[in-house]
């Protein structure tokens, strides 16, 4: 903190401006959240009563259970696949100097900046074109694509960190590459790989455009809630809006401890 | 191919080898560049491969659909410039083209302006602590279902909504919320504030302090200070957030249509009812071939003016 512009009422203005960002960021999520037990099925001020019809609505509906079970399936498969590409590729880059590295980590990086729309439309044609559309690991081949970057983006965070002598001298006590591997780097990156699978499966779990291109009659959650808001008004979205906010907020949030933890006070000797 | 990263290997100690120059019938240190082994494409080939797969091979593809026809409903490899002479001879696309632009570099400017005092305040005016506490909490939402926070705007927007029934017993209202350009660009800040003012404050935060001091002893006021040194400091964040910001809303396709109504539409929503309404794909890729050229544009466009006169 500077002692400079010094202007109690400036700052309090913006202090209260930050605190108004929030409450926009954060507005829909608690929105959904709270018209998720209201019993009025238009949503308005004021409340209408308590109510958990809506919850038991959506239980009952089996089209719900179905598209819940094809986001999960895909989400695991997804954050496992694109880890694992991620680590592969975080490591290549952190270790490896060679021809092309650039192109290299613009293959692996640029695929979540194109919009989804066209990633959609490119996978179906794709898919189709070579008999892989509309089947259950459509979405999960796709998936992985925009997924696993931002594993490798996790992941090269923590591999920066590293001391990169503690590798070489491993060699040097004799571990062969695997061994280093096994026993230095991927202890060091655990935290890293757990935060980029967690990450990589709220972003599966939340992604319905190309989902809902390439899905055909396997739709996971979201691809539901678009079909539900091509429909009527009706607050069982917000009853499944609820429960995908608490799935994916658990997920980023234990993303973000595991990456951001400060690390334990060295004991002084 | 591959050559070890030198600054990454202080020791010099080839994986293997004891460090030590080779004693008698101790294994020979493998060379150290222009090696290819087994155990580094283990980990760089995988994704290499599945991005070319099913990345690159589908964009590709999309250039070769654009040139397919289509007959009897039945889409035909061909090589045919049918497909673009039809679209980019349709004035409705140029109109939806320049009201897309039109509408995504309103919102980067938008949420450039808005987030900017949220970034500045949270990079200069909160504690330590309360810095990663915001840090932590805008992160968040970014990873949270756009979909169900753009639904929940509903909420608040329609007519019968809370902001309305609020102006309601003022005596006000309603004012028109939804299926116009303030509920479209109502979603597009919902898409992209969180991380423009993620992307601000990480570069406002590596702003030197020093200099900010130095402003502010020669007599320059807070709003010189931040126009004359803070944003030129910051400028290469402050346009990638912009650029984000443009990338992110030119190609959505869910805040146009369900907050902003959908017609007229985007580019983005041609493509999906191009898509979902049959075999007019290769028109559909196209649109997409064409909003592609423009983000690369877009893109180097901006990271061009980022980086201007400053050594890389």
């Amino acid at each position: 903190m500077t002692d400079v512009n010094r202007n109690p009422l400036i700052d309090w203005a913006l202090r209260l401006y930050v605190l108004a960002c929030f409450a926009f960021v954060f507005a829909p999520i608690a929105a959904s959240f709270v018209f998720s037990f209201n019993e009025d099925r238009f949503p308005s001020l004021p409340l209408g009563g308590f109510s958990t019809e809506w919850y038991r609505a959506v239980a009952a509906d089996p089209l719900v259970w179905d598209g819940l079970w094809n986001t999960l399936v895909a989400g695991v498969a997804v954050s496992l696949a694109a880890t694992v590409l991620g680590f592969g590729a975080a490591y290549t880059d952190y270790r490896y100097r060679f021809f092309g590295k650039t192109v290299y980590l613009a293959l692996a990086l640029i695929p979540p900046t194109i919009p989804v729309v066209i990633m959609g439309l490119a996978m179906l044609a794709f898919l189709s074109r070579i008999g892989l559309s509309g089947l259950s690991w459509s979405v999960i081949l796709a998936h992985i694509v925009i997924c696993a970057p931002f594993a490798m983006a996790i992941v090269r965070l923590r591999l920066s960190q590293i001391d990169p002598d503690l590798e070489a001298a491993a060699w040097n006590l004799g571990a062969s590459e695997w061994q280093a591997m096994a026993h230095v780097i991927l202890p060091f990156a655990r935290p890293a790989i757990l935060a980029a699978f967690f990450i990589t499966m709220a972003v599966s779990f939340d992604e319905f455009a190309i989902a809902w291109f390439v899905s055909g009659l396997n739709e996971t959650l979201p691809v539901k809630v678009l079909g539900f808001l091509q429909g009527q008004v009706s607050p069982r979205i917000n009853v499944i809006g609820t429960f995908v906010f608490l799935a994916s907020m658990t997920l980023v949030i234990l993303a973000q401890l595991l990456l951001f933890r400060r690390p334990a006070p060295e004991p002084n000797p | 191919m591959f050559h070890y990263n030198a600054t990454n290997l202080p020791l010099q100690g080839a994986p293997g080898s004891l460090g030590r120059p080779a004693k008698g019938a101790a294994k020979k240190p493998p060379p150290r560049r222009r090696r290819v082994t087994l155990y580094g494409l283990t980990f760089s080939l995988p994704l290499l491969a599945w991005q070319l797969l099913f990345f690159l091979a589908p964009l590709a593809f999309l250039v070769a659909l654009s040139f397919w026809t289509v007959r009897n409903f039945q889409m035909r490899p061909d090589f045919d410039l049918v497909n673009w002479a039809t679209v980019y001879s349709n004035p409705v696309f140029w109109q939806t083209y320049l009201r897309t632009l039109v509408l995504a570099v309103g919102a980067a400017a938008l949420t450039s302006l808005l987030a900017f005092p949220c970034a500045y305040a949270i990079a200069f005016k909160l504690s330590e602590g309360a810095r990663r506490w915001a840090t932590f909490l805008m992160v968040i939402p970014f990873f949270t279902s756009y979909l169900v926070r753009v639904y929940s705007w509903q909420i608040f927007l329609s007519d019968h909504g809370i902001i309305n029934a609020l102006l309601g017993r003022v005596g006000l209202g309603p004012v028109p919320m939804l299926n116009n350009t303030f509920g479209t660009m109502v979603g597009y800040l919902t898409l992209a504030f969180p991380l423009v003012v993620l992307l601000q404050l990480f570069s406002l935060v590596f702003v030197d302090r020093r200099l900010i001091e130095a402003a502010h002893n020669m007599g320059a006021r807070r709003l010189r200070t931040i126009l004359e040194v803070v944003v030129p400091s910051a400028r290469v964040g402050l346009v990638i957030a912009a650029l984000f910001c443009f990338i992110l809303t030119f190609g959505d396709f869910v805040s146009p249509l369900y907050l902003g109504g959908g017609n007229p539409p985007t580019l983005s929503i041609m493509i999906t009812d191009t898509t979902k309404a049959g075999q007019q794909w290769p028109r559909a890729a196209v649109i997409a071939l064409t909003m592609i050229a423009t983000l690369l544009a877009a893109a180097f466009g901006a990271v061009g003016y980022a980086y201007k006169g400053r050594a890389r």
